[in-house]
């Protein structure tokens, strides 16, 4: 188990619930800066909407609640004097579908973040826009059309939009539920070198489905089977040698 | 096979009926009017003068009337329209959005001659007593609010076209706000965008064309509507920047003065109107259509 007080984002008995279905049961896991953290399991294990309690994002669903601390930088998130708003512009977000406001251009697309806090100048936010494309490696193909509708990119593309997206504000983590699984594998090719390179700047939480895409990018993993955290250490440790017997027959391909 | 055959040429038919149901409707006005508009020319539409004894045709107040109700009643609706419905989408909780949505829906369901009576007993009165004194009061210095308290006229027909319309919008914009993916909500939410913030980007600017579309499709049930306008209204052909002021609608003219109409001209003055008032509502469908395709073609939704 991590130490909480080297990690950027440690989660600290958090349960979630929908009505009254805990999807979620005491979890408690950190992640140091700088880190790529693959949260893998099963379907409905509940890693989704524990990603998703990490920017309090769970709570926008109606007949939800959640139990628990998340210390963002030693401070937690979900005590009262915290506004969710706040919280979700330090913590960004990548969902598993792309999803790029239709009615915006490519460059209002990634400006939204900014244009929503305010206090940007024109230059500022036009350097920022492409500081951001340029970390979400799509500068080069995109540089030519930021006028266009964000919608008319491709499926890669319009994902790699909405990584930008989440960068323009700079945040120091970032949570990705899913971001390959609706992707054609050279796009999610794409994506997964773009994470070995942002992660010098961004600690990153991943949910994945794709064992293999977990093992090539992360570098800590955690199994989660049915709302609990089965199994949470090293990506090399949990692939080669998992010590628990849930753990090895899901990795080894004997269920989910 | 030959089954299939016989339910396609059916089919063909029933459409057909509707097709000539409405050459028909079309023929029929053409024909009722062309005396009129062989005596007087274009100058029907742009001419201000209506006295059937004289036999003095001017077909100007009432479009100008239909034109000025239906738009008022547009701006006075639209506002609330737009912000129940995302009330009924996006704020309130879920288990009230049904039965409020039914409720207002149910506003649709009331026979226009019961919004004419409560514009009559209830909505002209407060008009007088109330709306009258407070805008002529402030703005009676402008010719928008001048006039004396009649409480039937403009600004009453408008407001009962008001009430009417609304569920229509409601019900349209409440179905274009849903029809706004879940995913584009959380794109905003989870950049850190307030309820209000989120509504503003992911739910009403994609919904724009939509918006227009339900608008489009209240004014023109309000460019149509007759009875209640007219009980409302004050029906005299007049053209005044007023509010205050009685005026009277192509719907309303002609619900007024068929029945007693005096000679052929003057029936064939009021089929004319008729044919001008289907001839404006199909213009405000078509351009609307227009517009929609237009912006849905420039924003990819």
């Amino acid at each position: 188990m991590q130490k909480v007080s080297t990690a950027v984002i440690a989660a600290e008995n958090i349960s979630a619930w929908y009505g009254s279905n805990r999807a979620v049961i005491d979890i408690s896991l950190g992640v140091n800066p700088g880190e790529v953290l693959a949260l893998i399991g099963p379907s409905g294990c509940g890693k989704s909407t524990f990603l998703r309690c990490l920017n309090r994002m769970h709570e926008e669903i109606d007949h939800t609640r959640s139990e628990g601390r998340v210390l963002y930088k030693g401070e937690d998130i979900y005590s009262d004097d915290v506004d969710p708003v706040a919280v979700r512009s330090c913590i960004g977000m990548v969902f598993q579908k792309a999803n790029p406001f239709p009615t915006m251009s490519v460059a209002e697309n990634v400006a939204a973040g900014l244009r929503l806090r305010g206090g940007f100048s024109r230059s500022e936010i036009e350097s920022r826009v492409e500081g951001a494309l340029r970390k979400a490696a799509l500068w080069e193909e995109v540089k030519n059309k930021l006028r266009a509708p964000g919608t008319s990119l491709s499926g890669g593309q319009q994902q790699r939009l909405c990584i930008a997206r989440a960068l323009a504000v700079q945040p120091e983590i970032l949570l990705m539920d899913e971001p390959t699984s609706a992707l054609d594998p050279i796009s999610t090719g794409r994506i997964e070198e773009l994470m070995t390179e942002l992660k010098k700047s961004v600690t990153i939480i991943i949910v994945t489905h794709n064992m293999q895409q977990a093992a090539r990018i992360s570098d800590q993993t955690a199994f989660f089977l049915m709302g609990k955290l089965v199994e949470h250490g090293n990506t090399e440790q949990i692939f080669n040698s998992p010590t628990r017997e849930e753990t090895e027959n899901y990795i080894s391909g004997r269920f989910g | 096979m030959r089954s299939d055959r016989i339910f396609n040429w059916i089919l063909r038919g029933l459409a057909l009926t509707v097709l000539l149901g409405f050459v028909l409707l079309v023929w029929f006005l053409w024909n009722e009017a062309l005396p009129a508009l062989r005596s007087a020319g274009l100058g029907f539409i742009w001419s201000t003068g209506w006295d059937p004894v004289s036999g003095d045709f001017g077909a100007l107040p009432f479009l100008w009337g239909t034109l000025v109700s239906s738009i008022l009643a547009l701006m006075l609706s639209a506002p609330i329209s737009i912000g129940a419905a995302l009330f009924l989408t996006d704020i309130a909780p879920k288990s009230i959005r049904t039965p409020i949505a039914f409720l207002i829906e149910m506003l649709a369901a009331i026979p226009s001659v019961v919004y004419g009576i409560w514009g009559i007993f209830v909505l002209a009165p407060f008009v007088r007593e109330h709306v009258h004194p407070l805008l002529n009061g402030w703005l009676g210095f402008t010719p928008f609010f001048e006039g004396p308290p009649f409480g039937l006229g403009m600004l009453t027909a408008a407001m009962v076209l008001a009430v009417m319309i609304t569920p229509t919008i409601t019900a349209v914009c409440r179905e274009v706000f849903r029809s706004v993916p879940d995913l584009l909500r959380e794109a905003a939410t989870g950049i850190g965008a307030t309820r209000w913030e989120t509504i503003r980007l992911a739910v009403i600017r994609p919904s724009i064309s939509g918006i227009f579309a339900a608008m489009i499709l209240g004014l023109g049930r309000a460019l149509g509507e007759t009875m209640a306008v007219t009980m409302v209204i004050g029906n005299r052909p007049e053209i005044s920047l007023s509010l205050f002021k009685p005026a009277a609608t192509m719907a309303s003219v002609i619900a007024n003065e068929y029945a007693e109409a005096q000679g052929d001209s003057h029936l064939s003055a009021l089929a004319a109107i008729g044919l001008v008032l289907l001839v404006v509502s199909s213009l405000v469908n078509f351009g609307a259509r227009w517009i929609i395709e237009r912006t849905e073609s420039k924003t990819h939704v």
